[in-house]
């Protein structure tokens, strides 16, 4: 029994560091302007596509890697400017409803593209799984660990030490007064949503080998990452990664301990009882919202 | 000039009906999930009754008459499949039915078609459809009971009984996961453990951990889509070494793909238009599958079991129509309850008054995965 709890909160911690992952690029944008973009999953779904495209057009991986992500970023940008710019002065439950509209047409898109089949990505070190004391874990989950974290580390660097970052803050915080001390609120916004489409995409590139990709992959993707950060406190990005690891492990032992039926229900049971008692989520800034 | 407009239509509309009933067509009725979840059935299906009514034209049609196919996509929604059904019958006035992808579609428009007395094809795999046995509803699918008794008759010639269930939430998995439950005792086969899992989920390790522990000799995984790969990739890491055995709702080249060297080893029931170019060439079912495959091939890409299921659906009524000697419904009702010897490409069709689907066994190929291959293991 010992032994197999500890492949149960192996387990755990690789699929919660999934969800972190996806969960951490909810962060930009809402950091920005306040706004939940629910096309992120989608953002995650498209690089994982487009680099298992350019992988089988004959690019060799880190290179299809590469410009999946660029060409992610690219989506990002043109998103923002013909679906988002045009709204601006539009209230945040408006713009979220435009990013949902987003997600549904990119998932069309991916559609025509690329078909209804699922597609995977080899993985980037072998799939010989790795022996940890009675549990075993694939190196490929050692690879979204390990960038979850790198990716934690620059993004809050990027919020807490950089100017941009401060700048793009201000933004969501009052987009006026930010207009005022000469931070260019477009320019900001536009950055924002090319940095999430980013970090979506090489999540997305990611954990294509272990999950698998397909044009609607971005859905559960993006309901799950969700989920991880508003658990966290959304906009904070420890917070995404704290609440992706607590509803993975939580899914994992539901299923290991209790009944696989139940996993989702205790995992999302859990999710409401945290927004019950901490509506900003666990690592949230405690501000007074004006509504 | 009013008057004359009117009069000039009238005119055209009946010369329009007269010429319609001087060829009078047979009218073929379908309702497909063309669009949907299950529109990966449903699209092929589809294509093919299209590509053979073509064909069948161009060779002067049936008894001397043009086949007419008026297809409706119901989505997958039962609902539209009634109104779709009623329409076909009262108002489309269609000789006989073939379609119905999903079980769910099927179930819910026999009651219009026990009432109004049509012979309808079915496309869907419960055996529910034909069990208990409806007067004027066949259907050409194998059905899950008959990969499940496949799977269980190659585990009693292992001599392993003891085994270990995991299955995903779809319907599908939940109809097979319950004539699991069903064949088990006839089989002498004891379940050790009987898990699930999400169809969108990415990891199965939990489950298949709790099965390490069970002490089985033996793993089902009855699902569909890219789960079942997931399942097999974290057998494989977690070192577990059963035999593992798939349904045929995994049978196609993708699920190699996807799972990649897990996938060496694992045991499926197949249909035979999967393993086409391996059958000896003795075996009466070869040219069909070719030929079908090849026509297919040529046209729409890969081909698909659930297409061949139309091809047999069709080809079916057409026989039935020439042995009946023309339209009348229950005539046609009659012959195709005859079907004798009829080779498809599910299997060779054997029907009778308490048999509406007439494939036995042996019409499902017990496949193992060899170097990313299929290979006939019996």
């Amino acid at each position: 029994m010992p032994e197999q709890l500890f492949q149960f909160l192996v387990t755990g911690i690789t699929v919660g560091s999934l969800y972190a992952l996806v969960g951490l690029g909810f962060a930009l944008i809402y950091n920005a302007s306040d706004v939940v973009n629910f096309a992120q999953g989608e953002f995650v779904m498209l690089g994982a596509m487009a680099a298992i495209a350019l992988l089988s057009a004959g690019l060799p991986l880190p290179l299809a890697a590469v410009v999946a992500t660029l060409a992610t970023v690219a989506v990002g940008l043109l998103l923002e400017r013909f679906a988002i710019e045009p709204a601006a002065g539009a209230s945040v439950v408006a713009t979220i409803i435009i990013t949902i509209g987003a997600a549904i047409f990119l998932r069309g898109v991916a559609l025509l593209l690329w078909g209804k089949d699922f597609h995977s990505l080899p993985p980037f070190s072998g799939d010989a799984p790795i022996r940890l004391g009675g549990a075993t874990v694939l190196p490929q989950s050692l690879w979204v660990l390990g960038a979850t974290v790198l990716l934690v580390i620059v993004v809050r660097t990027f919020f807490n030490r950089t100017l941009l970052g401060k700048a793009l803050l201000a933004c969501a915080f009052n987009r006026t007064a930010a207009q005022a001390v000469g931070i260019n609120v477009k320019v900001m916004l536009r950055l924002a949503y090319g940095l999430s489409a980013g970090l979506g995409a090489l999540a997305g590139i990611l954990i294509a080998p272990i999950t698998f990709s397909s044009y609607e992959a971005g859905v559960m993707l993006g309901l799950k990452g969700f989920s991880a950060a508003i658990v966290g406190g959304i906009g904070n990005p420890m917070g995404a990664v704290a609440g992706g690891l607590l509803l993975g492990v939580l899914e994992v032992l539901g299923a290991g301990l209790v009944s696989s039926g139940y996993k989702d229900a205790i995992a999302f049971v859990f999710v409401l009882m945290v927004l019950f008692f901490e509506p900003t989520g666990l690592f949230g800034h405690k501000v007074a919202e004006r509504v | 000039m009013k008057h004359w407009k009117n009069a000039l239509a009238t005119i055209l509309l009946f010369t329009g009906i007269g010429l319609a009933q001087a060829a009078d067509p047979i009218k073929i009725g379908s309702f497909l999930t063309v669009t949907g979840p299950a529109s990966f059935l449903g699209d092929p299906e589809l294509k093919t009754l299209q590509m053979y009514v073509e064909e069948l034209n161009a060779k002067g049609g049936v008894k001397g008459r043009k086949l007419e196919l008026i297809h409706y996509d119901t989505g997958g929604n039962a609902k539209d499949a009634v109104n779709f059904v009623k329409r076909l019958i009262k108002n489309d006035n269609v000789d006989l039915l073939v379609g119905g992808t999903t079980t769910g579609d099927t179930m819910a428009v026999i009651p219009d078609v026990e009432k109004e007395g049509i012979p309808f094809i079915s496309l869907a795999g419960a055996v529910e459809i034909i069990e208990p046995v409806k007067k004027w509803v066949f259907k050409t699918p194998h059905t899950d009971r008959m990969a499940v008794a496949r799977i269980f008759g190659d585990l009693r010639k292992r001599g392993l009984t003891k085994v270990a269930l995991i299955t995903g939430d779809g319907g599908f998995d939940k109809s097979g996961h319950a004539q699991i439950l069903k064949l088990a005792p006839e089989y002498g086969i004891t379940l050790v453990a009987d898990e699930s899992y999400g169809n969108k989920d990415t990891d199965m390790t939990t489950q298949l951990t709790k099965i390490r522990a069970a002490g089985a000799e033996a793993i089902i995984n009855f699902g569909l889509g890219q789960a079942p790969a997931i399942v097999t990739k974290n057998i494989k890491q977690l070192g577990i070494n059963l035999p593992l055995y798939q349904s045929h709702g995994v049978a196609s080249k993708s699920f190699i793909d996807l799972a990649g060297d897990a996938a060496e080893g694992v045991r499926l029931p197949a249909a035979a238009l999967v393993v086409a170019e391996q059958l000896p060439d003795a075996d009466p079912q070869k040219p069909i599958l070719l030929a079908y495959k090849n026509k297919y091939e040529a046209k729409h890409g890969p081909v698909s079991t659930f297409g061949g299921h139309a091809y047999d659906g069709l080809m079916i009524a057409v026989a039935a129509i020439e042995r009946a000697g023309g339209t009348d419904r229950a005539k046609i009702r009659d012959q195709i309850e005859n079907t004798k010897g009829f080779i498809g490409t599910a299997g060779v069709f054997n029907m009778t008054p308490q048999d509406h689907m007439g494939l036995t066994l042996d019409a499902f190929k017990l496949v193992e995965i060899r170097n990313g291959d299929w290979k006939i293991v019996d």
